[in-house]
């Protein structure tokens, strides 16, 4: 589905990935693990032209991303969850969404899958989403996200800074879109986490992806988790 | 009541007040009041920009004195009558906009604002070099003859004040309508966070482009009607004064709300009408009521009123 071959890229003179090599299939959560400063926040802002590819491809389906200016990205069906959840804060929840459905002229038929997918954001329609609570807005920016009826979905740490009981809804939600043949590519710090949901892991190192394995071949000691995470 | 009827009685009721307003007011202060109206289609043009948008410019003025001048040289030199006029000063506004914002619109914040008061500037001295034209610093006054719209007189009082009233109705439901539409929303959105707006697929720059175009016919009706209803043209209007005014009532009504233009235009007119009855430093005056606007309500005075419990202003 999502095909990254040699991709180098950063910010103006400063080169933070190094050709890096990465894929994620439909149907599958592929979970990227790393330290700080690793590259996992440049790798998902890469993907979607935020930060430009010095070189290297990055493909969606075969047709190439990584010329595309970035307003484009998300109509070819990439949507983002960055870090943060950046909400339009004085917009209600109905409003975020609709800006959200509007994008790729979505209809009820969206609108009704993301409401049903979190039903606690159909009783806050009328509600200005700054006021909502820190799991409410993670649940939006995905509903947004998901209003651009995407084949990929890239999550910047949704759990960061979560309670226990929204850390497993959003977990569970995680696993639903999976069901429906979704690509999710998932920045995770948790190794309980990952573990629950993700097929692929891709650990990522000095800008690159050193190793992306299957779950099954992980264990909550594996020394991949102490090289690459350090716990 | 739901939110919805609330907004409409409330912005067909301020129509309302505003037309019986004339049978009730002197005459002094029902002309101050058409003035009003007026600069307040200035100053919501301006609100759609920079309350809804985002976009602080600093050259408004050249919108508002295209308009003005749109219209005004339709009437001398090609002989225009004042209908076809008033739209030649509306469509005036608007393209200068789009090409103002086609080359201001590649900068951002501080930047855009130095580069929209240049083309402001640089408007301003071109209506001063083409004097002979332009009636260059004293401008000229159209005809009382050419400011008819059929049969009616548009420097007699009560016509003015029926067109100042039909066209700020017409401006006001139109930018209630706007805002409340889904392009309304993507507005707010690239306020509120132009990169998150650009992953959802929007292109920054040809929203805030047709944004500044839709503020540019805002502020080019505005100078036309206002150069119609008062019967001069000016380069004065094209200084930069003219385009810190509009800013000035949308920060004193309220960003980002549909009346606040006209509260803050009402407010800062008068402000400026009695404290110059007052003192020649007036401006003084002025200042010190926006450092306590800044201090004590720096959103407005809608604003201030939404964020305490009137959530549904729009």
């Amino acid at each position: 589905m999502l095909q990254i071959n040699g991709l180098t890229a950063g910010y103006g003179p400063v080169t933070i990935l190094r050709d890096l090599s990465f894929q994620a299939a439909a149907g599958q959560v592929t979970c990227i693990m790393g330290r700080n400063g690793a590259g996992k926040s440049t790798l998902m802002k890469a993907i979607m032209g935020l930060v430009p590819a010095q070189s290297g491809q990055i493909a969606l389906l075969g047709q190439p991303l990584h010329r595309l200016p970035a307003h484009k990205v998300p109509l070819q069906g990439v949507a983002y969850v960055p870090q943060g959840r950046r909400l339009f804060g004085p917009l209600t929840v109905g409003e975020n969404i609709d800006v959200g459905l509007l994008a790729r002229n979505g209809g009820a038929k969206t609108r009704n899958f993301v409401l049903d997918l979190f039903p606690r954001l159909r009783e806050r329609l009328d509600q200005t989403a700054s006021t909502l609570s820190g799991g409410e807005q993670q649940m939006l920016a995905i509903a947004r996200a998901l209003c651009l009826e995407p084949k990929v979905l890239l999550l910047d740490e949704p759990t960061e800074g979560l309670q226990p009981s929204m850390i497993a809804l959003i977990r569970d939600t995680v696993l639903k879109l999976r069901e429906t043949g979704l690509a999710t590519v998932l920045v995770e710090q948790r190794v309980e986490s990952v573990l629950r949901m993700a097929d692929q892991v891709a650990f990522m190192a000095h800008g690159r992806v050193e190793a992306q394995v299957s779950v099954t071949d992980l264990r909550p000691d594996s020394t991949l988790f102490r090289q690459f995470v350090g716990v | 009541m739901t939110a919805s009827q609330k907004i409409w009685a409330l912005h067909l009721g301020l129509i309302a007040v505003l037309f019986a307003a004339q049978y009730v007011l002197p005459p002094y202060h029902a002309t101050n009041l058409a003035r009003i109206m007026v600069l307040s289609i200035f100053a919501m043009g301006y609100n759609i920009a920079f309350g809804y948008t985002g976009l602080l410019s600093l050259g408004h003025a050249l919108f508002f004195a295209a308009g003005m001048y749109g219209m005004g040289l339709s009437l001398t030199l090609l002989g225009w009558t004042a209908l076809p006029a008033l739209i030649a000063g509306l469509v005036a506004g608007g393209l200068l906009a789009g090409a103002v914002g086609v080359l201001a619109l590649r900068t951002a914040g501080v930047s855009f604002m130095i580069v929209t008061l240049m083309f402001a500037q640089a408007g301003y001295l071109a209506l001063l070099y083409f004097g002979t034209i332009t009636g260059g610093d004293e401008g000229f006054n159209p005809d009382r003859s050419l400011r008819m719209i059929g049969s009616l007189d548009l420097s007699a009082d009560t016509p003015r004040y029926l067109v100042a009233l039909g066209l700020f109705a017409l401006a006001l439901l139109l930018c209630l309508w706007l805002v409340r539409s889904p392009f309304g929303r993507v507005m707010v959105a690239m306020r509120e966070n132009e990169e998150r707006s650009r992953m959802l697929g929007y292109n920054p720059f040809a929203i805030k482009l047709i944004t500044l175009v839709l503020s540019g016919f805002y502020a080019g009706l505005a100078g036309a009607a206002y150069g119609l209803l008062f019967g001069y043209v000016g380069a004065t209007f094209a200084t930069i004064q003219y385009s810190i005014l509009p800013m000035l009532y949308v920060l004193l009504g309220g960003a980002g709300t549909v009346i606040g233009p006209f509260l803050g235009a009402l407010a800062m007119f008068y402000l400026i009408d009695l404290a110059s009855g007052i003192t020649d430093a007036y401006f003084f005056v002025v200042g010190a009521a926006l450092v306590a606007l800044v201090l004590f309500a720096p959103k407005g005075i809608l604003g201030a009123l939404r964020e305490r419990g009137v959530r549904w202003l729009p």
